[in-house]
């Protein structure tokens, strides 16, 4: 009940946000949390075989970069006419371009995962991040995309009745997306397929002794990952009108890996405040001093060796602490 | 021919820097379990100290010194500070806290340095070059480089082989609980094993110096490279950690000084030289993602 009624209080705020961010005349505000929606999602898919599934990946930004790419490259095509490879026309409209941008990353990632998903521990790491430079290095060399510079996209993509070029309009279409890709991801982490997915973090040879081929389900749950980070890379190259290689650097993958283990790995909702506390923590002490990255790295080393759990884990200490004192 | 034969010795030089930052991380994390991806930042560390003191003093030999001293006493600053409390816990922790050090040792590099490069002297006996072979004429600091790496490698092997604490390296690297079971101290083993990392990770870094820039995230330039050895290898394998880099070195080499001429045979020049320097970036890559489809933990895996 407590839950609900704060989830519906964060909607309403969320809701009420580019209203807020007029009167106080900050856009900057609404972009930052338009990026937060987006690097939540992101990072959501990423805990999701990461904090249920035990599988640690260090290339997930790959997937981001993909759904990034068929934006910028579907929306080359539709400035120059040109169909890609000579039959696909390019387009710029949002229920095109997003459907595919999932379905191709999904691909990207069953091919990934079937090879990845052989190894385990710290060749499951290094194999991820190695594919991950692969694609990296891929869209690099990739002249007719723009190689090291990326694709400037020349519009956001179009949704029937919207503006989209509208700020405002364009959050409340992420916010959308958000809430049911929250929902979506609820709705899976207690279904049966989650719980096996749990399951097998927990003691793979215990499942496989259940009856339960851990492969496949590892496989499926990685796919639906990979799925999740190209949805977010898509809308990201909507936000920013722009698809770059570095979207898929390593470091990047370590980002959303810092979001998720900063919220708290394995919550639900820890991703999206992760990513919330990771790029607002980048934006203060950027607007603080040139010297940000270091003070960014000493608050994490601290995170990372002082609390187990992440904000998460925290928030329900205090809540716990604060509804024991009401007693 | 000539040319082959150069870009084979290039390739041999850096492979022998892959083997150096390789042999310690891979014992750090054969023996301690740790991911360590501030490794790469003991390199740069070993460079700019190293580099600031040859300058200061005009010497290039008494850059190495300090190259090695600045290395092994910040690698066990780290190893006291951060790294032993990351023994227990999953490899996640241990990849983000070590990135957080990355992310602080580059920015503390910015605040000493600044972010431009710094360039290095030479030592005078090693400028110019040599003819080695009738015509091949080769700089010598790159053949000292090759040396002073081989000559690390048959100490190393000595050291692991033949000597009480190379015992312990082995022993812990094949099953790390049991040493501790038997009574070994093996957190003294730990920080020694770190320190050697450390050691190792500066003097590489210290000789790049002359060849590559020493500037900013040169580090993590060579981290990912020297992860794909480490993992080749075998994770706790000192001869995985040889064969791997001086392969890895010399095929990196070769396909970026060949692969783009080559494609040009086949398509326009411009493309042909994209596309050449992304797929020869892409090898070593793709070279890991094949031999841990063959061999899921490397070719020289400890206790396998």
């Amino acid at each position: 009940m407590r839950n609900r009624i704060l989830a519906l209080l964060l909607i309403c705020v969320l809701i009420a946000l580019p209203t807020i961010t007029r009167e106080l005349g900050e856009a900057s505000l609404l972009a930052l949390a338009t990026r937060i929606l987006i690097y939540g999602m992101a990072a959501a898919s990423l805990n999701f075989i990461l904090g249920y599934g035990g599988m640690v990946s260090f290339g997930h930004a790959a997937f981001f970069g993909i759904g990034a790419y068929v934006v910028g490259i579907l929306a080359t095509h539709h400035a120059s006419g040109e169909p890609l490879f000579g039959i696909i026309p390019g387009t710029d409209q949002m229920l095109v371009t997003l459907p595919l941008a999932v379905l191709v990353a999904g691909a990207f990632a069953a091919a990934i995962g079937a090879l990845s998903l052989r190894t385990g521990g710290v060749q499951f790491i290094m194999i991820t991040l190695a594919f991950a430079q692969m694609l990296f290095f891929l869209f690099v060399s990739l002249k007719a995309y723009g190689g090291e510079d990326g694709i400037i996209i020349s519009r956001t993509n179009a949704l029937p009745g919207l503006n989209m070029r509208d700020k405002a309009t364009f959050y409340y279409v992420v916010l959308a997306i958000a809430v049911l890709f929250f929902f979506g991801l609820r709705r899976l982490t207690q279904s049966s397929f989650g719980t096996v997915i749990s399951g097998i973090r927990q003691n793979e040879r215990r499942m496989a002794a259940l009856g339960i081929p851990a492969y496949r389900y590892k496989l499926y749950a990685f796919i639906l990952s990979g799925m999740g980070a190209g949805l977010a890379g898509a809308l990201m190259a909507n936000f920013l009108r722009f698809a770059s290689p570095d979207m898929m650097h390593w470091t990047k993958s370590g980002e959303l890996m810092i979001m998720v283990i900063l919220g708290g790995v394995g919550t639900l909702f820890g991703p999206f405040l992760g990513a919330g506390a990771f790029l607002i923590l980048e934006t203060f002490l950027a607007e603080w001093s040139e010297n940000w990255p270091f003070a960014l790295g000493l608050i994490l080393l601290v995170v990372v060796l002082g609390t187990r759990g992440g904000l998460q884990a925290l928030i329900d200490r205090v809540t716990a602490l604060v509804r024991g004192g009401a007693k | 021919m000539i040319l082959v034969l150069e870009q084979i010795l290039n390739g041999l030089q850096y492979g022998v820097m892959l083997f150096l930052l390789a042999a310690g991380l891979t014992l750090i994390f054969g023996i301690m379990g740790v991911i360590n991806l501030a490794h790469g930042s003991l390199y740069m560390v070993g460079a700019y100290a190293g580099t600031y003191v040859a300058a200061e003093t005009g010497s290039f030999w008494l850059g190495l010194p300090a190259a090695l001293a600045a290395a092994a006493v910040t690698g066990l600053a780290i190893e006291a500070l951060v790294i032993r409390r990351l023994y227990n816990r999953d490899h996640l922790d241990q990849v983000l806290a070590t990135f957080a050090l990355i992310l602080m040792f580059n920015q503390i590099i910015v605040m000493l340095f600044g972010r431009s490069p710094v360039f290095t002297l030479l030592p005078a006996a090693f400028d110019g070059s040599v003819e080695i072979l009738p015509g091949l004429f080769y700089p010598p600091y790159r053949l000292l480089i090759i040396g002073a790496g081989l000559l690390v490698a048959v100490g190393l092997y000595f050291l692991i082989n033949r000597t009480r604490i190379g015992m312990l390296v082995r022993a812990g690297s094949t099953n790390r609980d049991m040493v501790r079971a038997l009574g070994v101290d093996i957190r003294l083993l730990y920080t020694v094993v770190f320190g050697l990392g450390a050691l190792l990770a500066g003097l590489a870094g210290y000789m790049a110096g002359p060849i590559l820039a020493v500037q900013v995230g040169m580090g993590e330039q060579i981290l990912l490279a020297t992860f794909v050895v480490v993992v080749i290898g075998g994770v706790g394998s000192i001869r995985g950690a040889f064969v791997a880099g001086i392969a890895l070195g010399v095929i990196d080499t070769c396909l970026r000084a060949f692969l783009p001429g080559l494609l040009r045979n086949v398509m326009p020049a411009s493309e042909a030289d994209a596309l050449g320097v992304g797929i020869s970036s892409m090898g070593i890559y793709l070279l890991m993602a094949l031999v841990l489809l063959i061999r899921p933990k490397g070719l020289f895996a400890a206790g396998s």
